[in-house]
């Protein structure tokens, strides 16, 4: 019994691992979809709308490396994965990126063999809580045995344990699956705080029936630089993704948006401009594409900062300012290398 | 007598390993064994180079690393700095208490209601078959989060109990039914109570010590000797006599509302409750329906001579049906309680941290060693269970019928 169990695991393993090891810039082209993973719904990010369409701020980013390689920005499988799944996925092969809010980190990195391609969210986590309570600092002594809702398999789980350790308080832990579901226990009141990202925090408060009855503390106790990423050893693919999402950001820099970027593809004075949108230069068929990717990434769903204020900025429900996740040119982080 | 073999016995010749009928079958079977070590060899190896080649590699050395992060049902000493296979060992023992306490509740529902089910009294016995039809046909999970969402929604949460008119109170200031759970008083032990708890223990050693002699009175001379008052009396004199001697040890912590919780006293989380009853009730119906027909295994007859010896019906059930009804109600039982081991791994859906939301959720996580982890948690299910099954196959043989 023993041995069969064990065996078979490892039969399954093994054909797993075995699939993964193709070049995924031909097997997304010849399969004609990009196998995108998000997550299974935070409002702003990646949220299914009414009519089932996946829509969000890091949908844009599936949308746009599928518009760059197939030419269709709906030729895309969404696949939902939870803070437990998203990795055993990608590195199964199960998906071909992974776009859902997941932290770069070293281990990430390194020791899971993934390569994040950018940062597309920078991001740092924060505590909401109920209005009613009176709290108004994460780390005042009136804190002391708060229960915290988490969700299970985020750094969000290590860095609550750092800080309540750094200020020397004690807490009750609640994990979860789902952010929905820590929402639920917030809501009911099992739990007294909810922690997370604070742009996730936004969106959840914003959601509420009475949004200003939470309160989200002004504690930010990590970074979490978000972003997208692919399977290590697959330079080409890492590249396809990578340059992409700086084509949208280099879109914004430059002025293209996705309403002048067909206008502008029949060339300009702006050079870099033109080796973008593949008036000038071969940067297409460096990435094995076509010369005009870069335009139909952009003309998916606009340049960065479009996607930013039509899914998550300050007129939407979530209402985001940009702040660091400003262009670099206003004093914000968002810098992408240049197009030569 | 040592030559014997060697002269009667045919010369062995290679050609008998195929033709002699003595040997064949072990020639075959030599065959088999090696055709089936290459498969398994070609398998591993496969895996090896496979996992290689995505550049994973085996290795069970997270399991010193510090864990990093906290678990809010620890049994043992436990912190974020603690080892990844410390977190492991709170997440087993966590499992094992609400395993244990699920076995012996969905015996006890079981045991009743599959005996009410059967009871002359028409409205007891349809509500029992109305709860073994409703609790066993709708799956686990779902009561799990049912029972969950209904603690959590319908108790008050700490902060009702707070203020000059609060909105909820607690019991008798002593339990407080909370949306997080339940509290209670628990014990504080002061110096000197391991005397009182000693002297516990030796009062129930004695009064079982008490019956035993009582039976073998019984069975040898006939002779009935009344324990009942005798082990009522040893229950709780001594222990009593010898509290208040030393001056009551041992004290009651109650639990009191401070911050955002109530602090000390026993706490027994929501998730512990709703993963306990959900198991229970569930495991129970089914567990109903083997004693059921367990009872109704045993001949009527034996019923009719039991009261045709002038015993009343309690004594019919406890001394003549039960004994002979738990020869088939014991195996199937076994399997129930592996069930109950292994449905505990839903755990995760009301944040119950049992060993597969420790090691198997937030260990996996945050180490990516997947395929390490889930060795590990099929190891230790494995062994569970089949410890479970030596335990209770031993009982079984105890009550099996034997043959004199």
């Amino acid at each position: 019994m023993k041995k069969t169990v064990f065996f078979g695991a490892l039969t399954a393993a093994g054909l797993v691992a075995g699939l993964a090891s193709a070049g995924t810039l031909e097997d997304v082209k010849a399969r004609g979809t990009l196998n995108c993973g998000v997550s299974t719904g935070v409002p702003g990010f990646a949220e299914p709308d009414a009519n089932g369409k996946w829509q969000g701020f890091d949908i844009a980013v599936c949308r746009a490396v599928a518009a760059a390689v197939l030419g269709d920005n709906n030729a895309i499988e969404f696949v939902p994965t939870t803070g437990k799944t998203r990795f055993t996925s990608l590195a199964s092969g199960e998906i071909d990126m992974l776009a859902r809010n997941t932290t770069w980190t070293l281990s990430r990195d390194v020791d899971l063999k993934f390569d994040f391609v950018g940062v597309n969210y920078y991001d740092g986590q924060g505590f909401m809580v109920k209005a009613s309570t009176g709290i108004t600092s994460a780390s005042s002594p009136e804190i002391d045995g708060v229960t915290v809702c988490i969700q299970t398999g985020t750094t969000s789980e290590l860095n609550l344990s750092d800080h309540f350790r750094s200020i020397g308080m004690s807490y009750e832990p609640l994990p979860v699956e789902s952010g929905s579901e820590a929402v639920a226990n917030y809501m009911a009141g099992t739990c007294d705080m909810f922690t997370t990202d604070r742009s996730a925090l936004a969106a959840r408060r914003a959601t509420q029936e009475v949004p200003t009855d939470h309160v989200v503390l002004p504690e930010i106790i990590s970074k979490e630089p978000l972003g997208p990423l692919v399977r290590h050893g697959d330079n080409e693919w890492g590249d396809v993704v990578r340059w992409t999402l700086n084509a949208l950001i280099t879109a914004e820099e430059f002025g293209v948006t996705a309403a002048n970027a067909e206008k502008l593809s029949a060339g300009t004075e702006n050079a870099e401009i033109n080796r973008l949108l593949g008036s000038e230069g071969t940067m297409g068929e460096m990435l094995g594409l076509d010369a005009d990717w870069a335009k139909r990434a952009i003309m998916s769903e606009g340049n960065y900062g479009e996607i930013f204020e039509a899914n998550i900025g300050a007129d939407t429900i979530i209402g985001l300012p940009r702040g660091v996740n400003a262009m670099w040119t206003n004093g914000g982080l968002i810098y992408s290398p240049p197009f030569r | 007598m040592s030559t014997f073999t060697s002269t009667e016995r045919e010369k062995f010749r290679l050609s008998m390993l195929l033709n002699d009928r003595r040997y064949r079958s072990y020639t075959f079977q030599f065959f088999a064994l090696l055709v089936l070590i290459c498969i398994i060899s070609y398998l591993g190896k496969n895996l090896v180079e496979n996992l290689a080649k995505a550049g994973l590699n085996i290795s069970y050395g997270f399991l010193e690393d510090p864990a990093g992060y906290d678990i809010n049902q620890r049994l043992i000493e436990y912190n974020s700095q603690s080892s990844h296979l410390r977190a492991a060992m709170v997440g087993i023992l966590n499992t094992l208490l609400v395993a244990v306490l699920g076995c012996i509740t969905a015996t006890v529902l079981g045991v009743t209601a599959g005996i009410l089910r059967l009871s002359n009294n028409w409205i007891v016995a349809k509500l029992m078959a109305i709860y073994v039809e409703i609790f066993r046909n709708v799956p686990i999970l779902i009561w799990i989060l049912i029972i969950s969402s209904i603690f959590m929604g319908v108790l008050p949460q700490p902060r009702a109990f707070k203020g000059e008119n609060p909105d909820a109170t607690m019991l008798w200031d002593m339990f407080a039914f909370t949306g997080r759970g339940i509290y209670a008083p628990g014990p504080i032990f002061f110096e000197g109570s391991l005397v009182v708890v000693g002297t516990f223990v030796l009062s129930i050693l004695s009064i079982i010590a008490l019956r035993r002699h009582a039976r073998r009175k019984l069975y040898s001379e006939g002779r009935v000797i009344k324990t009942g008052w005798w082990s009522i009396a040893l229950f709780f004199i001594p222990t009593i006599l010898i509290y208040y001697a030393l001056g009551s040890p041992i004290g009651l912590e109650y639990p009191e509302l401070k911050g955002f919780n109530f602090k000390g006293g026993i706490y027994a989380r929501g998730s512990l409750i709703s993963l306990w009853f959900a198991l229970s009730i569930y495991t129970g119906a089914f567990i109903a329906e083997v004693v059921r027909a367990g009872i109704q295994s045993v001949d009527k007859g034996q019923t009719e001579a039991a009261a045709a010896l002038g015993l009343r019906n309690n004594f019919i059930m406890n001394l003549v049906i039960l004994p002979q009804a738990l020869r088939v109600i014991i195996p199937p039982m076994i399997s129930f309680y592996l069930n109950i081991t292994k449905n505990s791994s839903l755990a995760l859906a009301v944040g119950y941290m049992d060993i597969t939301g420790t090691l198997g959720g937030i260990t996996l996580n945050q180490t990516g060693r997947a395929i390490e982890a889930v060795l590990l948690l099929m190891l230790f299910y494995l062994v569970i269970s089949l410890s479970i099954s030596a335990v209770m196959n031993i009982y079984n043989r105890s009550i099996m019928l034997k043959e004199r």
